[in-house]
């Protein structure tokens, strides 16, 4: 396979771009089945979270720029990633000063991409263009379902109109933007997925997040779901839904790019594409996690826990955890697996310091290619689409 | 050294649950054994799978000082026993080192199966029973009505049963009175060459091996060389004493006491349990008769899911063996699941408390297979052998004919339940011996193959009666029978330690239940998986495990990379749990798992 073929048009085995990953963890409610690190909160002090972002950055920027193992020349910063909670709450001032230190201390790629999340129920037309001024150039939106119904089960603020009016807005402000929908719910049947991401599509996206519904621990969801409040649908059907959204994106011209993102071509999100990649990427704000010349970093996920820190030590890391090249290794394969493009053994090397051969174990592999799970092309070691439906069962028989 | 008129020996007997250890809890408070801040509920359970599962496993002996009423001071000695049928052992061991046994009935539920049980061992042991109705604190108590139950079914002299609480203490004065006024003190002679029964021993990591025995004649001090006659291993005696429950070292043990002797045994099996001890310079004359021994009558195989835990696991079962001899192992191969042991226990229960400890006490993860029991067969060349394993069947044109065990057993059971109760013992090959009623309640006495009860007849007895029916079963003798080896094949391969013995007339239906059950036990795989029963070539049975249509987490982005790397690598962890046959890893619970039966 040549390089036009991947993900990207840009994507060069050599380089997998630098991301920044800038955590905002307030939301106007939790959702039911949410575990990420949100909170609720009425009234944020949006200079205090402005300055300490700003503080965080430039400590870990300084980190970064004495890590003997840092690359001699600063490199480009490819993307930016605002994501929470609901950062569409954020103060825009915030996001712009973010950027303009994100500025003084790398340089900026002339392409470079800045997405915000933004929930449709905490929108409007002055926010919308305060974000576009900015910096803020896509938009992901989490519209969730396009069903009145299944919005009030999934406890979100908005219903569907109001959903598709801020689908409306940001595409008139954004250059690009992109959908999030949550399928595979409760007593959800392929013909009704079908009709509903039809309409989806219907809006011309040129990028869409299509997630099945997965139960995690800690959330309201999982008690309910454990109490028999509501079932997911079996095996089968969940297949049956994921092979039916592969299929009709396809056709639409938004085939998968990875397990559950879409895109047009060239309308992939460079930012998750570092993660899946296996590249770099600073993590700033409560709970962020980063990645940084094979040292994973993580900061205290409690608000206020990571605010006290940075304001006492510049920084609110928890935890600098070397990763040894096994784990790189396996972490490489968890990720680039699953990407359409797949695995390309020279970046895997290069990456983990493990030949790619090596993290694999021959008799799982053979078998998973025997059943036409995985493919080897070249330099590429590849999920098929079959493979993708079980990539976690393929996970456990390749990795050695 | 207290004189023999002033000893009693007794055991107490009783149903499973009827309160035993709770009346000696109380016992062991009114004679000042412990005080209240040592006291806890069923203090003599002290294993911790016996707190846990609430039961008594292991018989214990207490000696207690009761100051009584005609102002002298008996030396009482009490053995708590289980109740529970797989240790009925025990029960009979204590029995034959008593001169009384405490009866105690549960005066809201009445007569149960073990109640029976347990007085015909009093009984065939010459005891002097005391009959004790517990649980009179409970509104449902009868205990007018299950004293002519007692009278009725078991046919013994009720009239003056005592009626007491062990929980709140009520009456239980009144039963030490009446054991020192109604069971007659030990015989023996305090100046015969000494003598004892050597009623149980155990190992005790501290103290070595430790034996517990009852004085027959003469006495045993420290310093005195001592014989086991059968065994014929000679030890100095370190240390005698009693457990009052603590334990306590004494000068002496006389005739008529019991106690522990501690003499620097390293083996227990120098320590046969029904031998005689006596004095190395000056023996006895005549040994005890001794117990005859326990048979283990359920076998199964433990393997490690480790293989290289295979070492640890003979180590272990042979500690274990160390506090309870009466369960058997011997090494195994299986072409499935490699080296591990044949393991005999007295039943179900015993089978699991040991399977548990493995677990626990030694860190195992242990694949257990099918239980069976021992079938006599006899070939057409004329050879014999016992078959414990399934698996070892040899080719069916080679067999001359098959012997398996029956069982008579007796339920007791209310009127209401006895319809399905009947229709079980039917289901299972029963032959109905006898049928009687006493009040609401009947009793009902059947003739039943052993392996057809092995694995869950008594769930299944629980079940259908709401828990209400009680079971006991005494070994009863072989008898031939069309008996079939079903072989079980998953992804078109024999796995050896699923095959079964079955009675033909059974085979089909089995083999059905047991494919449908491995069809919910094993996981999807990548590929589809056949499941197949088979009597040799002809296939009685299939069923298809369909193969895994869908397996990938939704979302995963930076922050997600750790917690997913952590969870892949559990999940290979996981997979190690999982034995492999061909390419199918069978989860280690399915082996026993298959064979509970869903039955309507
Ligand atoms: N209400 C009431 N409960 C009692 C009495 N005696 C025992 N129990 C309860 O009955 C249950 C069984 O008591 P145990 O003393 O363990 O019975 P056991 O006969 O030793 O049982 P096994 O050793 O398993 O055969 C416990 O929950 C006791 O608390 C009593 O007099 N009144
Ligand atoms: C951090 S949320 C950000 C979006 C924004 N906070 C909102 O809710 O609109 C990212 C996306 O993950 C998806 N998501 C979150 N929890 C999920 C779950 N339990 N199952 C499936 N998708 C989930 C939702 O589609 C959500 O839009
Ligand atoms: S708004 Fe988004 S981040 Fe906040 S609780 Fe809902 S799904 Fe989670
Ligand atoms: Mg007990």
């Amino acid at each position: 396979m040549t390089s036009s073929d991947t993900t990207d048009p840009t994507a060069d085995p050599d380089d997998e771009g630098f991301g920044l990953y800038v955590h905002w963890p307030w939301c106007l409610s939790k959702c039911p089945y949410c575990d990420f690190n949100s909170h609720v909160i009425a009234d944020p002090d949006h200079a205090a979270w402005a300055r300490a972002y700003v503080r965080e950055l430039d400590t870990l920027a300084a980190m970064e720029a004495m890590d003997p193992a840092a690359p001699a020349t600063r490199r480009p910063l490819t993307s930016v990633f605002f994501g929470g909670g609901t950062p569409s709450l954020m103060a825009p001032g915030t996001v712009a000063a973010v950027l303009d230190a994100a500025a003084r201390h790398w340089p900026l790629a002339d392409d470079l991409e800045v997405t915000l999340e933004a929930n449709p129920g905490a929108v409007d037309r002055a926010r919308f263009t305060a974000l576009r001024a900015a910096g803020v150039g896509r938009l992901s939106l989490g519209v969730q379902a396009l069903d009145d119904a299944a919005l009030r089960f999934l406890g979100r603020r908005h219903d569907a109109g109001e959903a598709l009016a801020a689908l409306d807005l940001a595409r008139a402000v954004f250059p690009r933007v992109s959908l999030d929908l949550i399928y595979a719910r409760p007593g959800q049947t392929p013909d009704a997925w079908a009709a509903e991401l039809d309409r989806a599509l219907g809006f011309a996206p040129d990028h869409l997040s299509l997630y099945q519904l997965t139960i995690e621990k800690g959330t309201a969801f999982f008690a309910a779901h454990r109490d028999g409040a509501f079932a997911l649908p079996d095996e089968d059907t969940a297949a049956d839904l994921f092979d039916l959204t592969r299929e009709t994106t396809a056709a639409a011209g938004l085939p998968a790019y990875e397990t559950s993102n879409h895109a047009r071509p060239g309308a992939a999100c460079r930012h998750n594409l570092v993660y899946w990649r296996g590249g770099d990427y600073v993590g700033l704000g409560p709970g962020a996690h980063g990645r940084l010349g094979g040292v994973a970093t993580r900061t205290i996920a409690a608000p206020a826990g990571w605010l006290a820190q940075v304001a006492r030590e510049g920084h609110g890391l928890q935890a600098r955890t070397p990763l040894s090249p096994p784990d790189r290794a396996v972490e490489l394969l968890m990720m680039g697996l699953r990407l359409t493009e797949g695995i390309h053994a020279a970046r895997f090397e290069r990456l983990s310091g493990l030949p790619l051969a090596d993290a694999l174990d021959p008799a799982g592999l053979a078998t998973m290619i025997d059943l036409g799970f995985v493919t080897r092309d070249g330099p590429w070691l590849r999920a098929t689409a079959e493979g993708q439906t079980r990539l976690d069962a393929v996970l456990a028989h390749i990795a050695a | 050294m207290t004189d023999l008129s002033h000893i009693r020996n007794f055991a107490i007997i009783a149903h499973i649950d009827h309160g035993k250890s709770t009346l000696a809890d109380r016992m062991i408070q009114m004679c000042g054994g412990l005080d209240d801040r040592e006291m806890k509920e069923q203090v003599l359970d002290s294993m911790d799978i016996e707190r846990e599962r609430g039961i008594t496993i292991k018989a214990q002996t207490v000696r207690l000082t009761w100051q009584a009423a005609d102002g002298q001071t008996y030396a009482i000695n009490l053995m708590d026993t289980p109740g529970h049928v797989d240790f009925s052992y025990e029960v009979s061991r204590s029995l034959a080192a008593c001169e009384g046994a405490l009866l105690v009935v549960d005066a809201s539920q009445g007569v149960e199966a073990q109640t029976l049980a347990n007085v015909y061992l009093a009984l065939e042991n010459d005891l002097e029973i005391v009959p004790v109705l517990n649980k009179i604190d409970l509104p449902a108590a009868e205990p007018e009505r299950i004293k002519e139950q007692i009278e009725d079914v078991i046919g013994i002299d009720a009239s003056d049963a005592l009626m007491i609480s062990a929980k709140t203490g009520q009456g239980v004065p009144e039963v030490l009175e009446a054991l020192v006024k109604r069971l007659p003190p030990p015989q023996g002679e305090v100046d015969n060459p000494p003598k004892a029964l050597l009623v149980d021993s155990w190992y005790d990591p501290y103290l070595g091996v430790i034996t517990l025995v009852r004085v027959i004649d003469g006495t045993f001090r420290k310093g005195m060389k001592m014989r086991m006659m059968r065994t014929e291993a000679v030890h100095p005696i370190d240390k005698v004493g009693m457990f009052t429950p603590k334990l306590v070292e004494t000068e002496s043990l006389s005739a008529g006491e019991m106690g522990f002797i501690m003499a620097g045994i390293k083996s227990v099996a120098d320590t046969q349990v029904g031998d005689t001890l006596t004095d190395d310079r000056k023996p006895c004359e005549t040994p005890l008769p001794g117990f005859r021994p326990s048979v283990p009558v359920v076998w199964c195989g433990l393997f490690p899911v480790d293989t290289s835990d295979f070492e640890t696991l003979r180590d272990s079962l042979a500690k274990l063996r160390l506090n309870d001899a009466s369960f058997e192992f011997q090494m195994e191969t299986s072409a499935a699941l490699g080296f591990g042991f044949r393991c005999g226990f007295l039943g179900l229960l015993h089978m699991e408390i040991i399977q548990e400890r493995l677990t626990r006490e030694f860190d195992l993860d242990l694949i257990t297979t099918a239980p069976s029991v021992v079938y006599k067969m006899h070939l057409t060349n004329g050879e014999y052998l016992e078959l414990h394993n399934p698996a070892d069947m040899p080719d069916p044109v080679l067999i001359d004919s098959i012997e398996e065990p029956w069982v008579k057993a007796t339920i007791i059971v209310p009127d209401e339940y006895l319809g399905p109760v009947l229709k079980l013992c039917t289901e299972r090959r029963g032959i109905q011996l006898d049928l009687t009623y006493a009040g609401a309640r009947a009793m009902a006495v059947y003739k039943l193959p052993l392996n057809e009860i092995v694995f869950d007849f008594y769930d299944r007895l629980k079940s259908i009666s709401r828990g209400y029916a009680s079971f006991d079963y005494d070994m009863d003798e072989y008898t031939e029978s069309d008996l079939v080896k079903v072989s079980i094949l998953v992804n078109n391969e024999p796995v050896d330690a699923l095959a079964f013995v079955a009675h033909r007339t059974q085979a089909d239906f089995r083999g059905r239940q047991i494919c449908e059950r491995l069809k919910d036990l094993i996981p999807r795989h990548m590929f589809k998986i056949p499941l197949q029963a088979a009597i040799g070539g002809r296939v009685i049975a299939r069923e298809t495990i369909s193969a895994m249509r869908k397996d990938v987490t939704a979302k995963c982005y930076g922050g997600d990379v750790s917690r997913k790397r952590k969870l892949l690598e559990k999940q290979k962890e996981g997979k190690k749990k999982m034995r492999q046959f061909g390419k199918v890893e069978i989860p280690q619970s399915a082996f026993i798992e298959a064979l509970r039966m869903k039955e309507g």
